[in-house]
C-alpha cells in the first residue's frame, strides 16, 4: 500500500519520523500548466470532486457541541434582528429624508431620553447573551470525571496521540498524497482531511484531552466536537468531549505552526464502546509486538 | 515685541521650496500630510498585491503559484504592511493636514519632530519590504509574530524587528506631536468641548498610541533577546511562558485595533452631519463613548487568546469586558443614524462612503459581538469568521473611512472638486466588491476553514472562488481611485472655500487650496 505522504506508516511509535521534507518535493507543475489549470477551473472543468457547500457551524456531536452551536444562532438572530431595525432606520432616512425629495432638515441634535435608552437596552441585551455563555463556559471547562485520557501532541506538522495507562500511542499524519496536493492526481472528497493513523474514541464517554506540543504552537480542533484548544510546549492544556454517534469527524490545526500548517489534519473515529475497546486491544498488542522487535512475525500470525 | 510682530508680517514669502528638498526637508503640516497621505496609498497597493497573491493561490484547491512558505510570508508581511504602512500613517497624514486647520493653529505644536517622524517611516519599510529577499525570506509567523515559531524565522528576524521597532517612534512622535498641538494651539475660544469629533477621537488614539507601542517595542525586543541573547521569556525550557508573548502581544494588539478605528468614527462624525445638513447627534456622548471605547480597550486583550488555556475566571473576565465595548459602540452608530434622521440628505461620494462605512462596519460589529461569546469563540477563533470579521471593521472600516475622508477634504488640500461622477464608480466598485470579498469568508470560516492556510478541503471551493474574484475587483477599483486623486491633484474645477453646502469648522473658513501657511492670526471661536 502506497501512502501519499511518503512516510512509512509502519514506522514504531515513540520515534519521531522526520518531517522537514514533508513539502519539499512537491512537484509544482510549470506555469503554463498551472495557468490552463486555472482557466479551467474558470470554465468549470474542474478535475477535483466536490463537496457540499457548508454555509454554517456544524451542530455536532456533543451536548457541548450543541449547546455551542444554540449559542452562536441565538447570538446570530440576536445580531440580525439589531441589524434590520438599525439599517431599516438607515434605508429610511436615506430615502425619505433625502433634499432631493424636499427634505428640510430639522436641526435637533440632543436627546438625553434616546441617549440613556440606547445604552440601557443593548446593555440588557448583552446581560441576557452572557448568562447562557457563561452556562456553556462553565460546563466546557470541567474535564473532571473522565473514562478516558488522552495526551495530544503536537509536532512540526503531524500529531502524536497517547492513551494514558493503556499503553498505546501513536503518530497520525496527513495521507493525502502529495500528487494531488501538487494537482497532478484528482482531488477525492477527504483532501486534505484524511490521515494515516485515526484517533480511535468511544462514544458515550467522557473523554479528556491534554494538549501538549514538541515544538511550536499547535491547536487541536475537531468542530464536531466543539474542541479547540491550543498546544503549547511545555505547557498542559485540557477539555473534553462525549461523543454521541459513532462516525467520522475531521478538523485541522487552527494555530499557524509554519510551512506545513495546513497539512496536519485532524482525524477522530468514534466507535461504539465494545469496538473501541476490541480496537485498543488489537493496537496494544500490535504495539508491544512491535516494540518487542518481532512486528512482522506477530502480523503473520495474527493474519494481517 | 516689536520683531515679532514684524516677522509676522511677511509671512507671504514663505512658500514652499522647490524640488526635492521641499519634501525631505519641511516643517509644514500639510505638506507632511500629503507626504503620509501618498506613502499610505503606496503601501495599500504593496499590502494589496500581497493579498492578491494570497487570494490567487487559494482561488483553488491544490498548491498552484507560490510555495506554503512563501504564502505564510505574505499573510503576514500583508498584514504588517497593511496596518503599520497603510492604515495607521493614512490617518496621521489626515490628523497633519487637518487638526491645526480644525482647531485653528498654525501648524503642529513640534514640526521638525514632524518631519522626522515621517521620515523614519520609509526607511522602516524599506528594511521591511527588504527582508522579502533575505535567506529564509520575510516573517513567515503572522503578524503577531507569536514566539516559538516566529523565533524559526531566518535572517530577516532582526531587520524585521528593528522595522517595527522604528515603526513604532514615528507613530509615538507623531501622537506626542498631535497631543501637542491639540492642548497647547487650539484658537482662543475653542475650548475642548468644542472640537470637531475628528480632533477629539485623535486626542484619545494619540493617548492609546503612546500607552502601547512601547509595550509592543517590549515584546519584540524579548523576541530578539530570546533569539539572540539566549533569554527564554517565552520558553518553558528555562522557565518562560509561549503565552505570556501572547497576553503582551495583545496588551498592545487590542488598543491598536482601535487606534485604527477612532480617527475613522471621528471622520464619519464629520461627513454625515455635513451632507445631512445637521449638527452631529449626541456631541458630547460621542466625546463619552470614544473615551469609553478606549478604556475598554486596555482591558479586553485576552478574548484574542480564548484557546490558549486561561482559567475559567479570566474567561468570563475577558467575555463580559469585551461584550460591554458593544455599548459605546452602539451609541456611536445610534447617533449617526439620528443624526441622519430628518435631515436633507445628499450623496455625494464622501457621505456614500460614509453611509457604507456605518453600514458594514456594523455588520464587522455584529460578527465581532459574535466572537466575544467565548464558547461560540472557541469554533470561530482562527478561522475565517475572524478574518471575515476584522476585515469588515477594517476595510468598508477603517479604510472606507480614510477614502471618505480624502473625497471629502481633497478639493479643500487641492483646490480642485474631484470628479464627481468617477468618485461614485469608485464608491460602488469598492462597495460591490468588497462584499464579494469578504461576505464569503464568514461562511467558510463556520464550516471550518482555519486562517493562514495556503490549501484548503474541497467543500470551501466555491467561497475561495468568489471571494478571490471579489479582491480583483476591490483591487482594480481602487486603482481608479489613484486616477481620481491624481486628476484632482492636477486640475478640476475649482472648489470654493466653503466647498460642501453643509459643512461646518474652522477648516473651511480658509480659501480652497488651503494657504501654504494658515491661521497665523488665530480665528476667534464663539
Amino acid at each position: 500500500m502506497r501512502y501519499g505522504g511518503g512516510w512509512d506508516p509502519a514506522a514504531p511509535a515513540g520515534e519521531v519520523p522526520d518531517l522537514t521534507n514533508l513539502l519539499e518535493n512537491l512537484d509544482m507543475r510549470p506555469f503554463t500548466t498551472r495557468a490552463a489549470a486555472c482557466i479551467g477551473i474558470l470554465l468549470g472543468a474542474t478535475g477535483t470532486a466536490h463537496a457540499d457547500w457548508a454555509v454554517n457551524m456544524p451542530r455536532g456531536v456533543t451536548p457541548i457541541s450543541r449547546d455551542v452551536y444554540d449559542l452562536h444562532m441565538l447570538i446570530f438572530w440576536i445580531c440580525v434582528i439589531i441589524g434590520v431595525v438599525v439599517f431599516g432606520l438607515i434605508f429610511w432616512s436615506i430615502l425619505r429624508h433625502r433634499k432631493s425629495k424636499g427634505a428640510v432638515a430639522s436641526q435637533f441634535h440632543e436627546s438625553t431620553t434616546a441617549e440613556i435608552a440606547w445604552t440601557i437596552v443593548p446593555f440588557l441585551i448583552l446581560v441576557g447573551m452572557s448568562v447562557p455563555a457563561a452556562k456553556t463556559l462553565v460546563e466546557m471547562e470541567d474535564s473532571s470525571d473522565s473514562d478516558l485520557t488522552i495526551t495530544v501532541t503536537g509536532y512540526q506538522w503531524m500529531w502524536h496521540y497517547e492513551y494514558v495507562g493503556e499503553d498505546v500511542e501513536f503518530y497520525s499524519k496527513l495521507s493525502t498524497p502529495r500528487t494531488a496536493i501538487a494537482n497532478i492526481d484528482a482531488k477525492d472528497e477527504d483532501y486534505l482531511l484524511a490521515v494515516d493513523n485515526r484517533l480511535v474514541v468511544p462514544v458515550g464517554k467522557k473523554i479528556r484531552f491534554q494538549h501538549t506540543s514538541e515544538d511550536v504552537i499547535h491547536s487541536w480542533w475537531v468542530p464536531d466536537l466543539s474542541v479547540k484548544k491550543d498546544a503549547i510546549p511545555g505547557y498542559v492544556n485540557t477539555n473534553w468531549a462525549r461523543i454521541d454517534e459513532p462516525g467520522v469527524y475531521r478538523g485541522k490545526c487552527a494555530e499557524l505552526c509554519g510551512r506545513g500548517h495546513g497539512f496536519m489534519p485532524v482525524v477522530v473515529e468514534a466507535l461504539p464502546e465494545d469496538e473501541f475497546q476490541q480496537w485498543l486491544e488489537e493496537k496494544r498488542s500490535a504495539q508491544q509486538a512491535a516494540a518487542g522487535g518481532d512486528a512482522d512475525r506477530v502480523a503473520r500470525l495474527s493474519g494481517q | 515685541m516689536s520683531a515679532v510682530i514684524h516677522d509676522t508680517d511677511h509671512h507671504d514669502d514663505h512658500g514652499p521650496a522647490y524640488g526635492w528638498k521641499r519634501w525631505l526637508f519641511t516643517t509644514n503640516h500639510k505638506d507632511i500630510g500629503t507626504l503620509y497621505l501618498f506613502f499610505s496609498l503606496a503601501m495599500f497597493f504593496v499590502g494589496g498585491l500581497m493579498a492578491l497573491v494570497i487570494r490567487t493561490e487559494l482561488f483553488q484547491p491544490g498548491l498552484q503559484i507560490v510555495d506554503p512558505h512563501f504564502f505564510n510570508q505574505m499573510t503576514s508581511m500583508h498584514a504588517l504592511v497593511m496596518i503599520f504602512g497603510a492604515v495607521m500613517p493614512a490617518f496621521v497624514g489626515l490628523a497633519n493636514w487637518l487638526v491645526p486647520m480644525m482647531v485653528g493653529a498654525p501648524d503642529m505644536a513640534l514640526p521638525r519632530m514632524n518631519n522626522w517622524s515621517f521620515w523614519i517611516l520609509p526607511f522602516g519599510f524599506t528594511l521591511l519590504l527588504l527582508t522579502l529577499f533575505l535567506p529564509g525570506g520575510a516573517p513567515a509567523a503572522g503578524w503577531t509574530l507569536y514566539p516559538p515559531l516566529s523565533l524559526q524565522t531566518g535572517a530577516a528576524f532582526p531587520f524585521a524587528i528593528f522595522a517595527i521597532h522604528m515603526l513604532g517612534i514615528s507613530s509615538v512622535m507623531g501622537a506626542i506631536n498631535i497631543i501637542a498641538t491639540i492642548f497647547n494651539l487650539r484658537a482662543p475660544g475653542m475650548t475642548l468641548m468644542k472640537m470637531p469629533l475628528f480632533v477629539w477621537t485623535w486626542l484619545i488614539t494619540a493617548y492609546l498610541l503612546i500607552a502601547v507601542m512601547p509595550v509592543l517595542a517590549g515584546a519584540v525586543t524579548m523576541l530578539l533577546t530570546d533569539k539572540f541573547f539566549g533569554t527564554t521569556f517565552f520558553s518553558a525550557t528555562g522557565g518562560g511562558d509561549p503565552v505570556m508573548y501572547q497576553h503582551i502581544f495583545w496588551f498592545f494588539g487590542h488598543p491598536e485595533v482601535y487606534i485604527m478605528i477612532l480617527p475613522a468614527f471621528g471622520i464619519i462624525s464629520q461627513i454625515i452631519p455635513t451632507f445631512s445638513r445637521k449638527p452631529l447627534f449626541g456631541y458630547s456622548s460621542m466625546v463619552y463613548a470614544t473615551a469609553s471605547i478606549a478604556f475598554l480597550s486596555f482591558i479586553v486583550w485576552a478574548h484574542h487568546m480564548f484557546t490558549v488555556g486561561m482559567p475559567l475566571a479570566g474567561q468570563l473576565f475577558f467575555m463580559f469586558s469585551t461584550m460591554l465595548i458593544a455599548v459605546p459602540t452602539g451609541v456611536k452608530v445610534f447617533n449617526w443614524i439620528a443624526t441622519m434622521w430628518r435631515g436633507s440628505l445628499t450623496f455625494e461620494t464622501p457621505m456614500l462612503f460614509a453611509i457604507a462605512f456605518v453600514i458594514l462596519f456594523t455588520i464587522g460589529g455584529f460578527s465581532g459581538l459574535m466572537l466575544a461569546i467565548t464558547p461560540a469563540d472557541i469554533q470561530y477563533h482562527d478561522t475565517y469568521f475572524v478574518v471575515a470579521h476584522f476585515h469588515y471593521v477594517l476595510v468598508p472600516g477603517a479604510v472606507f473611512a480614510i477614502i471618505a475622508a480624502a473625497y471629502y477634504w481633497m478639493p479643500k488640500w487641492t483646490g480642485h472638486m474631484y470628479d464627481e461622477k468617477l468618485g461614485k464608480w469608485h464608491f460602488w466598485l469598492s462597495t460591490i466588491f468588497v462584499n464579494v470579498l469578504f461576505f464569503p469568508q464568514h461562511f467558510v470560516g463556520l464550516a471550518g476553514m482555519p486562517r493562514r492556510i495556503p490549501d484548503y478541503s474541497l467543500q470551501f471551493i466555491e467561497f475561495n472562488q468568489i471571494s478571490t474574484i471579489g479582491a480583483f475587483g476591490f483591487g482594480f477599483a481602487q486603482l481608479l481611485f489613484l486616477y481620481i486623486v491624481v486628476k484632482c491633484v492636477r486640475g478640476g474645477e475649482k472648489a470654493t472655500s466653503h466647498v460642501w453646502e453643509g459643512a461646518r469648522g474652522l477648516e473651511w473658513t480658509l480659501p480652497s487650496p488651503a494657504p501654504y501657511h494658515s491661521f497665523e492670526t488665530q480665528p476667534e471661536v464663539k
